[in-house]
């Protein structure tokens, strides 16, 4: 029937459809050309380079180039009994060239991080090569092999082949304290040298406290200030936003002052008695430092969410609930709580992300029990320079977070963040 | 908040709870701010209240510090507050111009693939600032722009950005589109209407996106920290730095001062805020 009826024509002689079809593709454009320059910007400066991050966090080549005959020879080598010649004489040639161009130290160091004992065999045989010991129309393995006894063990020649690939995990699997065995399967470190999990564990625990203890201290402010009459509720409002615009090292300052231990919450602890004045506590300098001055930072952004949620619920139903026969109680549990669960989401979300990629506060009131993953990456970018790691890390986190915000993504919108 | 007389006396014990436990939060979240004020008058070098001080003797509080500020000798105080300023007005400026126009073609209905961009947009917010910081500082580095103001500004709008997208967006959500109608259909070109008729409307929320991406630039360390040579040293990396190694007195007038200037742009913020609901006719 719709074949037969007319189409119906723009004074153009166009038909209608297609006009609007066109109209529409040329506002799309028009609204993505606005949208272009900084989605561009963004990308260029920021998106790539966090994907960067990504290939220098796996990014093994330097050993795959210096080595290329020996990586070669290996590939007929089934790595179970010792290398034939070829190998041996692949890995000759390859590090003869590494001493020409002096960067056979480098070489040691990586094979020694993948073996303890590769940094001292190597640069006997250096020492051999250079004083050209090793005749080259012999056997070459069995000159190797009386270099030293390592040289005679297979484990080492393993330990070489599987850094053959100029892509490793390896980094990764450190940031969980976890490393390739000599076989190649994946094994734990010593318990006593997990430093990772731990610094892992109690990022996800701070992170955790953290937005309970502000939803627990937010939840009730929020709700004076969204039942408040507006003249008392605008001024209690600043010493929310106050703190939210001020800052973050005033304030990072500011909990170093009160807490330290001649400090102002010390003073007032010995003034009222709860403890003795030749005792004060350490309350700086350690996880109690990072939770009360993180707490008190990021309190601004769950009781804003939570604020404007409150604000739109009608006092009157508070009301009906009450005069239906429920104690005060039973109405604010069964009626208002529920109804503000979409602005708890939105700020426990929003704390809980931003508090466990924090940085700063740790780094000054933490001290060594109350640092972040975040301090770890910075160690590790500032003082060690193990760049790949420090990418390793900071991905193993990034994706931690991503998931998160996919989440309040979907639950809130980022478009519903609210900013004072 | 007057309770009805007829109240139990539970609830009536409940309710003062309540109070007390909001005037606790009230406090914990202010006070820190203001022991700031008395101790960056202190006479003394030491980080307490000391013992002249507690009992208001004159004798012991002094200007000692701020002058120190100013003039002090060797003093970083004077450069940091240059570059943090020039940085972070230059920053502003590009994260109004990126983030207003990005927010104008997201907040067009015919804009494809919205929720998506929106997302990549704002993520600079919400990506851990050290992760931001080290992507940034091996891009900087790679193109030539570390230790420069060019790429402390350019590390700036990336992360000031977000909050001009959010604001503007926030205030173009009650837009009446069929005002800019109205302009082109008298003939206005595309470019006079966003002058005359948009910009005016949206002024408050590109405003407070501008005040926050300031803010944000003005108080941002962890990027800076890595990017900065000692001629681009900030306000913040200075703090930073003396709260690691010496913390003198004299941290405290800088920050006394920034304290002042975080006040005057939250009145400025909240007086816009109040503009906008009125021009978009949104009473509360």
């Amino acid at each position: 029937m719709s074949s037969e009826t007319k189409q119906i024509l723009t004074t153009d002689g166009i038909p209608l459809e297609v006009s609007l079809k066109k109209a529409e593709k040329k506002n799309k454009i028009k609204a993505f050309l606005l949208v272009a320059p900084l989605l561009l910007f963004l990308f260029i400066t920021y998106v790539f380079p966090i994907g960067e991050m990504f290939t220098r966090s796996v990014d093994d080549k330097m050993i795959t180039n210096m080595l290329p005959k020996t990586f070669k020879a290996m590939e007929k080598w089934d790595g179970k009994e010792l290398p034939p010649e070829e190998v041996f004489s692949g890995f000759y040639s390859d590090y003869k060239v590494l001493i020409e161009n002096q960067t056979q130290g480098k070489l040691g160091q990586r094979l020694n991080k993948e073996k303890n004992g590769f940094n001292s065999i190597t640069k006997k045989l250096m020492r051999q090569i250079k004083r050209n010991k090793i005749d080259e129309s012999q056997s070459i393995k069995e000159q190797i092999m009386k270099v030293h006894k390592r040289w005679r063990d297979v484990e080492y020649w393993q330990a070489i082949k599987r850094t053959a690939p100029p892509y490793t995990m390896a980094k990764y699997l450190k940031g969980m304290d976890m490393y390739f065995a000599a076989d190649g399967s994946i094994a734990q470190v010593d318990e006593d040298r997990r430093i990772h999990r731990i610094l892992w564990l109690r990022t996800l625990e701070i992170a955790l406290f953290v937005t309970i203890f502000c939803f627990l201290m937010g939840y009730p402010i929020a709700h004076l200030l969204a039942t408040l009459p507006m003249k008392y509720s605008n001024l209690l409002m600043i010493c929310v936003l106050l703190p939210f615009w001020t800052s973050l090292l005033v304030r990072t300052a500011s909990w170093m002052i009160l807490l330290q231990q001649q400090g102002v919450v010390n003073d007032f602890f010995v003034m009222i008695g709860l403890v003795a004045d030749d005792n004060r506590p350490e309350m700086m300098y350690n996880k109690v430092g990072t939770y009360v001055a993180m707490t008190q930072i990021l309190l601004p952004f769950m009781v804003l969410p939570l604020y404007s949620v409150m604000k739109t619920i009608s006092p009157s139903l508070m009301r009906a609930g009450k005069s239906l026969g429920g104690t005060p109680f039973v109405a604010f549990w069964k009626v208002y709580f529920p109804l503000t669960i979409p602005g708890i989401g939105a700020g426990c979300l929003l704390v809980f992300i931003l508090a466990i990629g924090y940085y700063i506060t740790p780094a000054l009131v933490g001290g060594a029990s109350g640092t972040l993953i975040s301090n770890q990456i910075a160690y590790h970018m500032k003082t060690t320079l193990d760049w790949s790691f420090a990418s390793a890390m900071g991905l193993m986190l990034l994706s931690g977070v991503l998931v998160i915000y996919w989440i309040y993504n979907k639950l809130v919108g980022v478009d519903n963040i609210k900013l004072g | 908040m007057a309770l009805p007389s007829y109240t139990e006396t539970r609830y009536r014990i409940w309710h003062y709870f309540y109070i007390a436990i909001c005037t606790f939060v009230f406090f914990f979240l202010i006070a820190p701010l203001f022991v700031i004020f008395p101790l960056s008058f202190n006479a003394e070098e030491f980080l307490v209240f000391s013992e002249g001080m507690k009992r208001l003797d004159p004798e012991a509080f002094s200007f000692r510090w701020y002058h120190e500020m100013v003039y002090g000798t060797k003093n970083p105080w004077g450069l940091a507050a240059k570059n943090s300023f020039i940085i972070a007005i230059f920053a502003t400026i590009g994260s109004i111009i990126l983030g207003t126009l990005a927010a104008l073609g997201l907040s067009s209905r015919h804009m494809p693939y919205k929720g998506l961009i929106m997302a990549v947009l704002i993520s600079p917010m919400i990506v851990p600032l050290i992760i931001s910081g080290v992507a940034i500082f091996f891009f900087m580095a790679k193109v030539g722009l570390a230790a420069t103001h060019t790429g402390i500004v350019m590390a700036h709008i990336i992360l000031g950005t977000p909050f001009v997208v959010i604001t503007v967006t926030a205030t173009l959500s009650g837009f009446d589109h069929s005002v800019t109608r109205a302009a082109s259909s008298l003939g206005s070109n595309p470019f006079n209407t966003f002058m005359k008729i948009t910009l005016p409307l949206i002024l408050p929320g590109v405003i407070s996106g501008g005040l926050f991406a300031f803010v944000t630039s003005f108080d941002e360390v962890v990027v800076v920290l890595f990017l900065a040579g000692l001629e681009n040293t900030t306000i913040p990396v200075q703090m930073w730095t003396g709260l690691r190694e010496q913390l003198s007195p004299t941290i405290l007038a800088v920050a006394t001062c920034l304290i002042i200037l975080s006040t005057l742009i939250l009145v400025t913020a909240e007086l816009l805020r109040r503009r906008s609901e009125r021009l978009r006719g949104i009473n509360r």
